[in-house]
């Protein structure tokens, strides 16, 4: 029952934060909605007592890419008062793909079989995450930094030719 | 349902009821009498006129761009901590690796200026 | 906790007058109860006693009495300011947002509450013990970042702007260092629970972990510092440029829940590094004195976490007194030149020395014991120790250098225009 009620709770904040973002005209509350959002999508991963995965959804989606997004915002306040239409030229192809998309995924929810582990969870799952990191994920492992590496650089040369637009 | 987080549930409870309680107290027993002087931002002067609007450096969004990356390896480094007694040399190595990659980052982040404010 | 629950579970067995169908588990009145005593002791407690501390201690510093007419020695002056809070009308700017201006000084106090859960105060007494322990640490503290961010954007006030600019440069930049010392003590701890590091320090195990990782210590405490936003960092409120930063526009209940954030924050730095590094509630004979009585034990216990705390708060302090505060560009430098390179090295040799001290093992894959595995925890401790003393020097001899250059490169400039 607890359980049940708990999970409600996050399901509203991932479906009314999301609903929040498409539907407030304000990009800042959007983004504020947004992080609302990732933060049920943690209390998900925590009654899946994944709990790194819920810090880590913390830290990266809360911590750092909400931040970024409000700071984009807040640094071109403009944006968000003037009362542009939040829609375009497009939205009725939008209401054909919506529709569909939302078919296709109901279709695959109900279709596929879900396997269901009976197993208990496992009890030191940093240590194996840890382990498969350097060992069988090892080329993803590093690869990765191979990809922090680069979209560092594109965020630099991006940044240093809008410094030099401005100038 | 066993989880060690419940406790961290039932704090977030009772540290969302601090400030709830504290402004719904605060709320019963202050006066509120607001006129239109008090409601004016603060200001060394003139009142403001219009939007609030501050000149920007976009420094600060190369920071923040620069915080992002790190912030992910950061976050692949901590299995990896933990894992670390329980694994053979090769481990040394290859976070030797990982490590190198992005203190590279760093110093091209260095090199290219990113990191300097001006 | 478990002692005290399985104390209160037996109580409940012979509990006949519940009104409610079931009974709630012992476990969870404990929890709720220690949760309230958190919020609503802890906290504000926090607040009162550390505002006059921090008063009394400047004052000092400065060659001044501080608070002194309210009560013996002023520090009814905390109680009378928080009763002023209370009672003083709260303006809300006219062009505020309303919403995020409500929400983010409550999110800035709960962030900072939270970080509680993980840090034991005696033996025995612990919210939660997480196997992600420290990590918890760094997640919570981003909803502090959302918070003042909330209240800086939403005053409407370019004072406030301005400080929400700095936060999201200083908060976030000292993020890194911080996370990646707390991966050198998971490193050498082999864990990332609270209680597990506090049990590696025990002196069979090597000891205090400010003895054998000092570099590590003194990133952690620096960045820990400028996360809570204390002088000489205290940039997003540098109340001598941008008036009060963030929180200008915020009087009343509000403003007490920003400084309650500030001190409970404070607080929670100062109870993570006695707990990481200054070993927690261990000290003389708290352990025979647990096992023979636990609340003995235990108060004993807490006696020396408090006394550990109440030092590194002091610590804190007295940087507040003596240190001016920092330019945004020395501090920037301070995070991404020095001290994120510094404990990037510091955590590779670390992990090198703790591989030549690790003993034999068979999980999973069979590990052959390291190579000076025979010295034990001391000898541990004492590599470590060198290690990072090795790696201090490195790093002063390599800032020197950059210094002197730099310095070359004004007088250069400066011949330049004089000739």
């Amino acid at each position: 029952m607890t359980e049940q009620i708990v999970f409600f709770i996050f399901t509203i904040m991932v479906l009314g934060g999301g609903l929040g973002v498409v539907s407030t005209k304000n990009l800042y509350y959007a983004a504020l909605f947004l992080s609302l959002s990732f933060s049920g999508m943690a209390g998900y991963f925590i009654m899946l007592n994944a709990g790194f995965l819920a810090a880590v959804q913390i830290i990266v989606y809360v911590g750092a890419i909400a931040i970024l997004i409000l700071f984009a915002i807040m640094l071109s306040r403009k944006v968000m008062t003037t009362n542009e239409p939040q829609t375009n030229k497009q939205n009725w192809l939008a209401l054909i793909v919506t529709p569909l998309l939302y078919l296709t995924l109901i279709f695959l929810v109900v279709k596929v079989n879900w396997p269901v582990s009976s197993a208990a969870p496992a009890l030191d799952v940093l240590t194996q995450m840890g382990a498969q990191f350097l060992g069988g994920y090892l080329i993803p492992f590093e690869v990765m930094s191979v990809l922090l590496l680069v979209a560092l650089v594109g965020a630099i040369i991006l940044a240093r030719d809008v410094e030099k637009g401005r100038e | 349902m066993q989880n060690e987080f419940i406790f961290v549930g039932i704090l977030t409870i009772c540290a969302i009821l601090l400030p709830v309680g504290g402004m719904g107290m605060s709320w019963m027993l202050r006066p509120h009498k607001p006129n239109k002087l008090k409601q004016t931002t603060y200001e060394c002067g003139l009142e403001t006129v219009g939007e609030t609007w501050a000149q920007f450096k976009v420094s600060y969004y190369i920071y923040a761009l620069i915080f992002v990356v790190f912030d992910v390896e950061a976050v692949f480094l901590f299995p990896w901590a933990v894992a670390y007694n329980k694994l053979p040399l090769y481990a040394l190595a290859e976070v030797l690796i990982f490590v190198l990659i992005l203190l590279f980052a760093l110093v091209y982040a260095w090199r290219k200026g990113a990191l300097e404010w001006i | 906790m478990e002692p005290i629950i399985t104390w209160l579970a037996n109580l409940l067995a012979n509990v006949s007058w519940w009104p409610w169908p079931a009974p709630p588990s012992a476990a969870i009145i404990i929890w709720v109860v220690y949760g309230l005593f958190i919020a609503f002791g802890i906290a504000p407690l926090a607040m009162i006693v550390l505002t006059w501390l921090e008063r009394k201690i400047i004052a000092r510093i400065q060659d001044r009495i501080g608070p002194n007419m309210a009560g013996p020695f002023g520090w009814l002056q905390a109680v009378a300011d928080a009763i002023k809070m209370l009672t003083k009308e709260d303006t809300t700017p006219a062009g505020a947002d309303r919403i995020p201006f409500n929400l983010g000084p409550g999110l800035i106090a709960v962030s900072a509450v939270l970080v509680f859960a993980v840090i034991p105060l005696a033996p025995g007494i612990i919210g939660s013990d997480l196997n992600i322990g420290i990590f918890y640490v760094v997640a919570v503290g981003s909803f502090g970042v959302l918070g003042t961010l909330m209240a800086g954007w939403s005053s409407n006030n370019k004072y406030a702007l301005l400080g929400a600019f700095r936060a999201v440069a200083q908060l976030v930049s000292y993020e890194i260092p911080m996370a990646i010392s707390l991966i050198t003590v998971a490193v050498v701890a082999g864990s990332m629970s609270t209680l597990t590091i506090i049990h590696n320090q025990a002196v069979a195990n090597g000891g205090w972990y400010i003895v054998a990782m000092p570099i590590t210590f003194l990133v952690f405490f620096l960045a820990g510092m400028a996360e809570t936003n204390r002088s000489p960092f205290d940039l997003l409120e540098a109340d001598s440029e941008i008036v009060a930063g963030f929180h200008v526009e915020y009087s009343g209940m509000k403003y007490a829940m920003v400084m309650i954030g500030e001190y409970v924050h404070m607080l929670a730095l100062a109870g993570l590094s006695a707990t990481i590094f200054l070993g927690g509630w261990r000290g003389p004979f708290v352990e025979q004195l647990y096992n023979a009585v636990p609340i003995l034990g235990g108060l004993l216990g807490l006696v020396y976490f408090l006394a550990k705390v109440l030092l590194f708060i002091f610590v804190m302090m007295w940087f507040r007194g003596t240190l001016p505060r920092f330019r945004i560009d020395q501090l920037l430098d301070f995070g991404w030149k020095f001290l994120t390179p510094l404990s990037l090295f510091n955590l590779l040799t670390s992990a090198f020395v703790v591989k030549l001290f690790q003993p034999a093992g068979t999980a999973g894959v069979a590990l052959p014991a390291g190579p000076l595995a025979g010295f034990g925890g001391l000898g541990l401790t004492s590599a470590l120790l060198i290690s990072n003393l090795l790696v201090a020097f490195i790093a002063s001899l390599a800032v020197r250098s950059l210094a002197r250059r730099s310095r070359g490169n004004v007088l250069k400039a400066v011949a330049g225009v004089e000739g």
